[in-house]
């Protein structure tokens, strides 16, 4: 979803705070920091649990008459079921139930697949990090150098190309995105045959395993959903890079490397870019809410067999024990990468880690 | 002769706020990009509007339905048809009804959410505002998108539980921004000044803050439509929508899971998604200009 630019300047400018400890060692200085960031993380988790259990537990009406819907249920049926579910206990009773059961992995049994939310997701995991990965990997990659580029030259061709069509894109629905990529390549257009397939992960009565045809055929059902999704993502990255290089351009470092007669991309590549590589390398870590939210939408698109399909298929029951297990996951996935974005901050940035 | 009349041609004999928006109103004409939106809009929701007058119930109605299905354009059908049978045209300017509504009432409600949070946490500093700003940080790091399907899922299919599940998304933005400005309007004099002759908080913060405030929010309105425009479809075309009313979103939801794409129905595909696309475009040409008139030092960066 596009209300991601609040996120990244908010969480930015909380892993810029600079611990206002002068005297103390540097080792004791990070143990404090990694306490108040660990503490930070603990308390988020803490909210999230509070926040589920409030969604999914206190919010329905009645689970019961959801779980039988439009099928004939005894009485005896469904007291047996209240029980099952726990909701003849007092309130704080079921929290303190859901807090240990999420926090030894019990998420409860999918209604519409009948097996553990814990192994559902376990199974949809891989796709996903396939997905998520190899996109997000492409899309630093491009957003990176467009953004080098441009914000080295900023008002040239290449700038106001690459930032209109960031702006364009960002007012793409990601899904109607990944429709379009899949009526081009995957049923073709003009003389053009169709390229890729029309969704799924591998071609089904294949043979799996780690032979290079069942590779090969992975990463062609991976070609449309990792595109759309990099289109999605990269103008981030472009817009970070461009920015801070645009930051650096007037510093006096880079003059004196020019004084010394080193050529403008030597200049641009040894001394621009590592200085301005910062933010946008902490921003991966920060992009992985809007890489959740975009996998939702692109999985569900192309059937790939993840866990944003997994809450597409939860979502059209709907089947509130497989979409708190996912919402619960998404979201703790998001606290974890947002205290290794701070980590990596520090450890990237000296000044941060000798104040 | 009047003395009004002897002035300069700026409007200093009116009041300061009808001076200032009389200003904005000049800046505003002078940029295109920004006159484009408004243009697109005011069009659409006239369109959105009348609509009523021209498309009856028949023409959406999917049993009765007047051509062949997924039949390509033609002219009696300038947009083609849908997998019942519909105008697409018809189907596409009906859909602006709740597309448009939505977003607006989702952003109204995000305003409203936002605004009291950060009125309340710049206003009482100390442990109120830690605690909301704690919770505002945490919305802010959450993903949207799953917190949005929780909730509409939760509430239900439907127009409510979707303006809901985007305006409880969507509202930390406005409160951080909101609480910065109520910060820098209070260390301003004439709030001391108004503490000093005996105003109670409630006078501060709805006669002296809001209004200076005000500006801000107007501001996060106009930027947050084209976000909540994509929320609101993304969660239609999940299956989150009205399942009886016609909306871009649904139109997308039922074009593909109704074999437009095997079809290459593309007069079914794109009009929708288009659609989106220019008011998000709109909406967003409008913000930005509105931020850059009102607050230049923060357009400046990108």
């Amino acid at each position: 979803m596009s209300s991601s630019s609040a996120p990244l300047s908010a969480q930015s400018l909380s892993a810029l705070e600079v611990p206002p400890d002068g005297g103390a060692s540097s080792a004791r200085d990070f143990a404090h920091y990694l306490g108040r960031k660990l503490a930070a993380a603990v308390i988020s988790f803490a909210m999230l649990l509070v926040v589920g259990f409030i969604i999914f537990s206190l919010m329905p009406s009645n689970p019961v008459e959801a779980l039988t819907r439009g099928r004939p249920t005894s009485a005896r049926q469904i007291a047996f079921l209240t029980r099952q579910l726990g909701l003849n206990q007092p309130v704080w009773e079921r929290f303190v139930h859901f807090v240990v059961n999420t926090l030894q992995g019990h998420l409860g049994y999918s209604w519409q697949f009948e097996t553990p939310v814990a192994t559902l997701i376990a199974q949809r995991l891989w796709p996903t990090l396939l997905l998520m990965g190899s996109s997000t990997i492409v899309s630093v990659l491009l957003g990176m150098w467009l953004g080098i580029h441009s914000g080295w030259r900023p008002g040239s061709l290449l700038d106001r190309a690459s930032t209109g069509s960031a702006i364009t894109l960002w007012s793409v629905p990601t899904f109607w995105l990944g429709i379009i990529l899949l009526v081009l390549g995957a049923e073709g257009f003009g003389p053009v045959p169709p390229l890729f397939p029309a969704g799924g992960m591998s071609t089904p009565g294949t043979p799996g395993g780690f032979t290079l045809f069942h590779i090969l055929d992975i990463a062609r059902h991976l070609v449309l959903p990792c595109l759309t999704l990099v289109l999605v993502v990269f103008a981030q990255y472009q817009m970070i890079m461009r920015s801070s290089m645009i930051d650096e351009a007037g510093n006096p470092y880079l003059l004196t490397a020019r004084a010394k007669g080193l050529r403008d991309a030597e200049v641009r590549q040894r001394h621009a870019v590592p200085n301005a590589l910062l933010p946008s390398v902490t921003l991966i870590f920060l992009q992985v809410g809007t890489m959740i939210s975009g996998a939702i939408t692109v999985e569900t698109v192309y059937s790939w067999p993840g866990l944003g399909y997994l809450t597409y298929q939860a979502l059209q029951i709907p089947d509130l024990p497989l979409l708190e297990g996912t919402f619960i996951i998404f979201s703790a996935s998001v606290i974890v990468f947002n205290l290794l974005a701070d980590l990596l901050y520090r450890y990237l940035d000296p000044r941060v880690r000798r104040t | 002769m009047t003395a009004t009349a002897q002035l300069p041609a700026g409007a200093s004999a009116a009041p300061p706020r009808l001076a200032a928006l009389r200003r904005f109103a000049r800046e505003y004409a002078a940029r295109p990009a920004a006159m484009a939106g408004l243009g697109i809009l005011l069009a659409l929701t006239i369109m959105a509007l009348a609509a009523p007058l021209f498309i009856h119930a028949s023409d959406l109605d999917v049993i009765n339905a007047p051509g062949q299905p997924l039949a390509p354009p033609s002219a009696r059908f300038p947009l083609g048809t849908d997998y019942a049978g519909r105008s697409i045209l018809t189907l596409l300017i009906w859909g602006t009804r709740p597309s448009l509504a939505i977003a607006v009432l989702a952003t109204a409600l995000t305003m409203l959410l936002g605004s009291v949070i950060g009125l309340l946490a710049g206003h009482y500093g100390g442990i109120v505002s830690r605690v909301l700003m704690a919770v505002t940080d945490w919305f802010i790091a959450l993903p949207t998108l799953p917190l949005a399907i929780a909730l509409a899922a939760v509430l239900g299919q439907g127009d409510t539980s979707i303006t809901i599940a985007i305006a409880v998304t969507s509202w930390p933005g406005t409160a951080r921004l909101i609480r910065a400005q109520t910060l820098a309007v209070e260390a301003r004099p004439f709030i001391e000044r108004a503490r000093a002759l005996g105003a109670r908080d409630s006078q501060l913060v709805l006669r002296q803050v809001l209004p200076n405030v005000a500006p801000f929010i107007l501001v996060s309105g106009t930027l947050t439509v084209s976000g909540a425009i994509i929320s609101e479809v993304t969660l239609a075309f999940l299956g989150l929508g009205n399942p009886t009313d016609v909306s871009w979103g649904s139109m997308i939801n039922q074009a593909f899971f109704q074999g437009a794409v095997t079809r290459g129905a593309w007069w079914y595909l794109l009009p929708p998604g288009i659609a989106i696309v220019i008011v998000a475009l709109a909406f967003t040409m409008i913000g930005r200009a509105v931020e850059n008139i009102l607050n230049p030092r923060l357009a400046r960066k990108p």
